[in-house]
């Protein structure tokens, strides 16, 4: 046991956690954690430029490497910023710790300087968290929350720690044992319950693999090639699942959802057999539920028993972690086809899905001295780039534009903002993301709306020496509201012009540290890609003046049935019955 | 008095922590689930607590809620109770206006119902009820045309019949 102060025990109990790294900014009450990260712990500290950047970054952090990444805020104002990042790590199950300072213990409920009460505010978008009120629990503590958010269903864990706290000496003692007596979250999946699920496989004659995030969470891609494979079933990747099984392969039908492509939509609708793999049956997929895939029966795999049967009634459930799940589910498949002469004969399926992707490909047009088109964007960016660059995104229009025009090879090269759709997350997390995996290209597609809201972390991407490369779909709007209102409002925009030129996103960049480069044609693009892509010593940020008027196809209607799919801007009846009306 | 078709009580065995009831109740409220009652206190065990909740809502939904309440990781073990499978008790107190000939006759209620009068003054008395939730419920609505100057209730606890505790039941699993 050795004497310290409980600011150092915090840090010692991070570094036998593995942390190496903590995105936060200083304040009063958390300034004691501040004085040994000066010279008494090898754990890097990366300062941020707002606290939500911090968290977005830990985020990013967590997305790229499967670790538990690490923020930390002062009391008060601090402490709220996080909020939404925390939020955002609840709804996309992303493993990380906040850690907050607290006013000292005996002023705390006095509406004190600085003071907030975030273990209440974030009771509900946490996983769990704590408030320490002895120096002799930190190291405790601190082992649950990482134990907390990196099991099970991953999520966020906040440690609040009033300033006494971390100022009192402690005898620092790393806990043996965990006591989470509540805690036992069941990682493997009943034999008997996958049996009935394989029989199913065998059975089905259109059955779609419908992956959801878990299994990237879970690491589970190589399970999940072999079970496609071998079994000869097609896979849908979510937003939450970009990656988990590559794009190029044909059994993968891509993304499916309110701006998925019309194959992955119309194969699970007409399916009657859905394996839910580590989803969560969200209303952005399913659209309308009652009209989602009618005639398929239901296996769900998920290591949350709250998610199964909470949307849709389900035939086989199965509680588990789905690398486990999946790997008991190749090997019975496997076995039962071997008996069966092979897997049952689903080539008029197969044929339809071909058939499909055939006629109904995403598309756009491109005139070659027409306006500049957002997907063609993307597409050049893909092509430039190698298979293993991070791409990462906000929330909208261009984030739909990346996820269906990137291929995605590998897990772990997509990161977004799925549950939440939190603005601004780009920025932030590609450079969490680029904190983790150094040797990898980052690549920020976002929204011109959406950048502006965190822009200010490029003067820390460049001041810690942590480069990327952002692109702005820039089209002037907060594109996706914008489309709503074209299509559902009569086209009357309301609050929505961002202006293209304000701010100069060029200059903006340079003030930041970064190189600014600009793309106003079509001929112009693949010049200054290779140009942003051959700067690796800063982040660069290319502003691409892209068409305003372009929308995200296909889509299904908030509220609309998922048969009710509009593959492009020609099939739209707009409708002012406020009854079909979207909702969300 | 909502409907007794929808109501359920589920015992919640919890960790004695600071801040365990605001997570179960805010969970309730966060879910959009309205709590009929809610007892909280001690059990034979230290550290651990149990709450009775009785929730008025359909089963699907209250499937749901079990649920998210097992994810919370102070919650060590949820038991719903199903209709006449648990002994469940309520107690009251009721002040109830007494002057005149009333007194009389609310001293007989009482006998008849088997409560005491455990505080009496020139104008009212005050009533100790204990007892299934239907028999509090008959009680009250006989001595409110007395007049009640004021009642408390502590909302229903329950144990399950048989010889088995809440934590020798199958243990519960999160995610």
């Amino acid at each position: 046991m050795a004497k310290m102060s409980g600011a150092d025990a915090v840090l010692k109990a991070l570094e036998h956690e593995g942390v190496d790294v903590i995105f936060g900014i200083p304040g009063g009450a958390s300034m004691p954690i501040y004085d040994p990260l000066v010279d008494r712990s090898p754990i890097r500290h990366i300062l941020c430029r707002h606290e939500q950047g911090a968290g977005h970054a830990a985020e990013g952090y967590a997305w790229a490497t499967g670790k538990v990444g690490v923020c930390m805020a002062t009391s008060g104002p601090g402490a709220t910023n996080l909020v939404t990042p925390i939020a955002d790590a609840k709804m996309d199950s992303v493993p990380i710790v906040a850690i907050t300072g607290q006013v000292p213990t005996p002023v705390v409920g006095n509406d004190a300087f600085q003071e907030a009460d975030i273990t209440g505010i974030t009771m509900p978008i946490t996983k769990h968290n704590f408030l320490v009120k002895d120096p002799a629990d930190i190291a405790e503590t601190v082992r649950e929350a990482f134990h907390i958010a990196s099991t099970g269903r991953p999520g966020p864990v906040l440690i609040d720690l009033p300033k006494d706290v971390l100022i009192n000496q402690v005898d620092y003692k790393y806990p043996e044992h965990i006591k989470l007596p509540g805690y036992k979250p069941n990682t493997k999946g009943n034999q008997r319950q996958v049996t009935e699920a394989v029989k199913l496989m065998m059975k089905a004659r259109k059955p779609v693999l419908y992956v959801g995030g878990g299994v990237i969470k879970a690491e589970a891609h190589k399970e999940l090639f072999q079970l496609a494979t071998d079994g000869n079933l097609p896979v849908v990747t979510t937003l939450m699942a970009r990656g988990a099984f590559p794009d190029s392969h044909e059994l993968c039908l891509g993304m499916p959802g309110m701006h998925g492509n019309y194959t992955a939509v119309t194969a699970m609708q007409q399916s009657d057999l859905l394996v839910a793999l580590g989803s969560r049956f969200d209303d952005r997929v399913t659209g309308k539920l009652a009209g989602f895939a009618p005639h398929a029966k239901i296996v769900h795999v998920d290591i949350d028993p709250a998610e199964i049967g909470k949307n849709r009634a389900v035939d086989v459930p199965i509680v588990g972690d789905c690398r486990d799940v999946i790997g008991k589910m190749h090997a019975e498949l496997t076995k039962r086809q071997e008996e069966a002469g092979g897997a049952p004969d689903r080539t008029p399926w197969l044929h339809q899905l071909k058939a499909w992707q055939e006629e109904f490909p995403y598309k756009y047009d491109q005139q070659p001295d027409g306006a500049l088109k957002p997907q063609y964007c993307v597409e050049r960016l893909r092509d430039h780039a190698d298979e293993d660059t991070i791409v990462v995104s906000g929330v909208g229009q261009h984030q739909m534009y990346a996820s269906q025009f990137w291929h995605f090879e590998h897990p772990r090269k997509w990161i977004n903002s799925g549950g939440l759709g939190t603005m601004g997350f780009a920025v932030p997390a590609a450079m969490g993301a680029k904190v983790g995996q150094p040797d990898t290209r980052v690549v920020a597609i976002d929204g011109d709306g959406c950048f502006q809201m965190t822009a200010q972390e490029l003067a820390t991407s460049n001041t810690e020496k942590i480069p990327f490369v952002t692109a702005i779909l820039n089209n002037g709007y907060l594109g996706m509201v914008r489309q709503w209102q074209e299509l559902f409002f009569d086209e009357r925009y309301s609050g929505v012009w961002l202006d293209p030129n304000v701010p100069d996103y060029v200059k903006l960049a340079e003030a930041y540290g970064a190189v600014g480069l600009r793309v106003e044609s079509p001929d112009e693009v693949d010049a200054t890609i290779e140009k942003a892509y051959s700067i690796t010593d800063r982040s660069v940020v290319i502003d691409f003046r892209v068409d305003p008027t372009e929308m995200v196809f296909p889509m299904v209607p908030s509220g609309a049935s998922n048969d009710d799919i509009i593959v492009g801007p020609e099939a739209i009846q707009p409708t002012n019955d406020p009854a079909e009306a979207p909702i969300v | 008095m909502n409907g007794y078709g929808a109501l359920h009580t589920i015992s919640v065995l919890v960790e004695d922590r600071p801040g365990v009831l605001t997570r179960v109740a805010g969970l309730f409220a966060a879910r959009g689930f309205n709590i009929d009652s809610l007892a909280v206190g001690p059990t034979e065990t230290e550290g651990l607590s149990r709450m009775t909740i009785v929730v008025n809502v359909d089963v699907k939904p209250l499937e749901q809620v079990t649920k998210q309440l097992n994810k919370l990781v102070n919650v060590i073990k949820i038991l719903e109770h199903e209709q006449g499978s648990a002994v469940e008790r309520e107690l009251m107190l009721a002040k109830i206006r007494a002057q005149g000939d009333a007194r009389a006759r609310i001293m007989e209620i009482c006998e008849v119902f088997r409560v005491n009068i455990v505080d009496v003054t020139a104008t009212t008395l005050t009533v100790e009820a204990t007892g299934k939730p239907e028999k509090l419920e008959a009680l009250r609505e006989l001595l409110s045309e007395y007049g009640v100057v004021e009642l408390a209730r502590t909302g229903r606890i329950a144990l399950a019949r048989g010889e088995r505790g809440i934590k020798e039941r199958a243990l519960k699993s999160t995610g």
